[in-house]
């Protein structure tokens, strides 16, 4: 599977990961090599095998709906990069 | 090669140092001085630390002190550790090797500094590690690479490298890691000291930064296997924080650590002695063989037929859930944010390849490609039928043998920047660990030798929840040899 600059860009969008113009023909280069690696899975004919997800084969563990956690936001909001009166300041969503 | 003076407390294990506690000969507070000098003398020219909490070291080296007094300290009471900077430690920055952390201080601490905590160990700081622990050689993080201590010129092998080095070089007399695709064997293998991968749940994964969920697992690295049980024994445990957390007694691995090896059958796989392995590393791995055979260890050849697709379905699976992980960083609530954003998607996108490096970068990409339209039977659920044919692969080889046996890597620790500008050579060099994350099971990795000055480790993977007998098998080769003695002269 080979890969253009053009596919990482859109790959990139996705991904929402801004990538400099001069920086795409690289990441294609890498990207392409990397799915010809992964390609060699398919030299093996996997009909009818379940696909293993975890590694115990264990179901997520359900827990009781019931509060457990205190309210620590001005705690974690500390860390934050732009907040105000306890909210997560971004740039203008609606005009 | 020098053999440590058998005196200096730098130079103990965890086990003796504990017991040099125990016994009065020293204060926690007079051993955490002594590593924090080598950590002010040393680190400089390794860059194993990102962070050094000497302030709050001592503050809980003078709380173990007291818990001593008061007749409550345990085995691990005052013996300093470090953690990798992967696991959130309250109030400690916490960067996971990238600028996208590099100001995040962590609100909260993981479960394993919780646990390791309460046993009374002291945390002397957060070891350097591959960026979001993606990389083999410790040099994708954001804080340069790690020198390896027995060969400056050399890597000392990743993600947990910075841990890796700090044990080497006796800075530290043990550290956390963990392991999502041979992140601590491999690093144990490159540096000689001991390192083990549990079987996945056996540790909480909570508040250890997520690169790949279902291959993640935290674990011990010191010198010993005996120390690696101690700390161990301490880490693991149920947690219902972590929802894929095994809740299952943790047994008492030190007092399973002596049992005699007579009739142990050990499983060499033909795949791992085959092309790719450097003719010395086999030889020395091969020569720790006929030690276990005169240990009295049974050998049998085995195969594990589909080993050469572990690489593939790893970079395959790892780097989907990396993209999926990764998307939580968003210049939004907590992280590296871009300057002046115009829009919410300037925001996000400038924010992210602002702050994470080219692995990184190059992980989210092929992840967020498998994972797209049209391509997720191709790739995704390909590489988790894979994961199943190569977990059958070990329930088979575990019909017939105990524990398997062979290389950690195939190579001894590489130049520095060697493979850092080849993604895939770099990922080769993975080839033996990776499957044992896919099947989840544990893996450990013990010193066996030198090739020139560089160390060799052999590899032992065991059957699911058997640590205590992967640790029993690599202390019983430490008590015939000396390899986990040595150490670089440098460091002496």
């Amino acid at each position: 599977m080979s890969l253009g600059p053009a596919e990482v860009a859109k790959i990139a969008h996705l991904a929402r990961l801004a990538i400099r113009e001069q920086d795409a023909p690289a990441y294609a280069r890498n990207l392409s090599a990397i799915l010809d690696l992964v390609a060699q899975m398919n030299a093996v004919d996997t009909t009818g095998v379940a696909p293993m997800a975890h590694p115990l084969d264990m179901a997520q563990r359900p827990r009781a709906d019931e509060v457990t956690e205190a309210n620590q936001r001005e705690h974690f909001q500390a860390i934050a990069p732009r907040v105000e009166a306890g909210l997560y300041l971004v740039p203008k969503v609606i005009e | 090669m020098n053999l440590p003076s058998p005196t200096a407390m730098h130079d103990q294990t965890i086990a003796r140092l504990g017991a040099g506690l125990a016994a009065g000969e020293f204060s926690s507070e007079e051993l955490t001085r002594v590593f924090l000098a080598r950590i002010e003398q040393f680190n400089p020219g390794l860059n194993a630390f990102i962070t050094v909490t000497a302030e709050s070291a001592l503050a809980q080296a003078r709380a173990a002190d007291e818990r001593r007094r008061r007749g409550e300290a345990g085995p691990l009471t005052g013996v300093p550790i470090a953690h990798k900077d992967i696991f959130c430690t309250d109030g400690v920055r916490t960067s996971c090797g990238s600028r996208m952390l590099d100001r995040f201080i962590a609100p909260y601490n993981a479960t394993v500094v919780e646990n390791l905590a309460a046993a009374g160990v002291v945390m002397l700081g957060k070891t350097n590690m591959d960026e979001f622990a993606m990389g083999s050689s410790n040099e994708t993080s954001f804080y340069g690479p790690v020198r390896n201590p027995w060969d400056l010129d050399a890597v000392p092998g990743g993600s947990s490298g910075g841990s890796a080095a700090a044990v080497a070089a006796r800075l530290t007399p043990g550290a956390t890691g963990t392991d999502t695709g041979g992140s601590i064997r491999q690093p144990a293998a490159l540096c000689g000291i001991t390192g083990i991968k549990p079987t996945y749940g056996r540790v909480s994964r909570w508040g250890m930064i997520a690169y790949a969920s279902s291959l993640d697992q935290g674990g011990p690295m010191a010198r010993t296997a005996e120390d690696c049980a101690l700390l161990l024994g301490a880490m693991a445990g149920f947690d219902r924080r972590d929802s894929t957390c095994v809740d299952r007694p943790v047994p008492d691995y030190v007092a399973l650590l002596d049992r005699p090896l007579h009739g142990l059958k050990i499983g060499l796989p033909r795949e791992y002695f085959g092309e790719g392995l450097d003719g010395e590393v086999a030889r020395v791995v091969e020569a720790a063989i006929t030690e276990y055979r005169k240990l009295g260890a049974e050998m049998v050849e085995i195969s594990l037929p589909n080993s050469q697709l572990a690489i593939p379905a790893y970079y395959v699976i790892a780097p989907a859930e990396c993209s999926s992980n990764l998307a939580r960083f968003d210049g939004v609530r907590y992280g590296h944010r871009c300057e002046n954003p115009k829009d919410l998607l300037d925001l996000y996108t400038r924010s992210r390849a602002e702050g994470f490096g080219a692995e990184v970068t190059r992980r989210i990409l092929v992840g967020t490609f498998v994972l797209s339209a049209g391509y997720y039977d191709a790739y995704y659920l390909k590489a988790q039928q894979i994961r199943r044919l190569i977990s059958d692969d070990f329930r088979r080889a575990f019909d017939q043998v105990d524990v398997i046996a062979g290389p950690t890597s195939p190579t001894v620790a590489f130049n520095l920047g060697e493979k850092v500008d080849d993604p895939i050579t770099m990922y080769l060099s993975d080839i033996y660990t990776i499957a044992v994350n896919l099947a989840g099971l544990p893996g450990l990795s013990l010193p066996v030798g030198f090739v020139g000055q560089r160390p060799v480790g052999l590899q032992l993977i065991g059957n699911y929840f058997a640590e205590d007998q992967l640790l029993n098998v690599a202390h019983r080769y430490q008590q015939v040899t000396d390899w986990h003695q040595r150490s670089p002269v440098a460091f002496a």
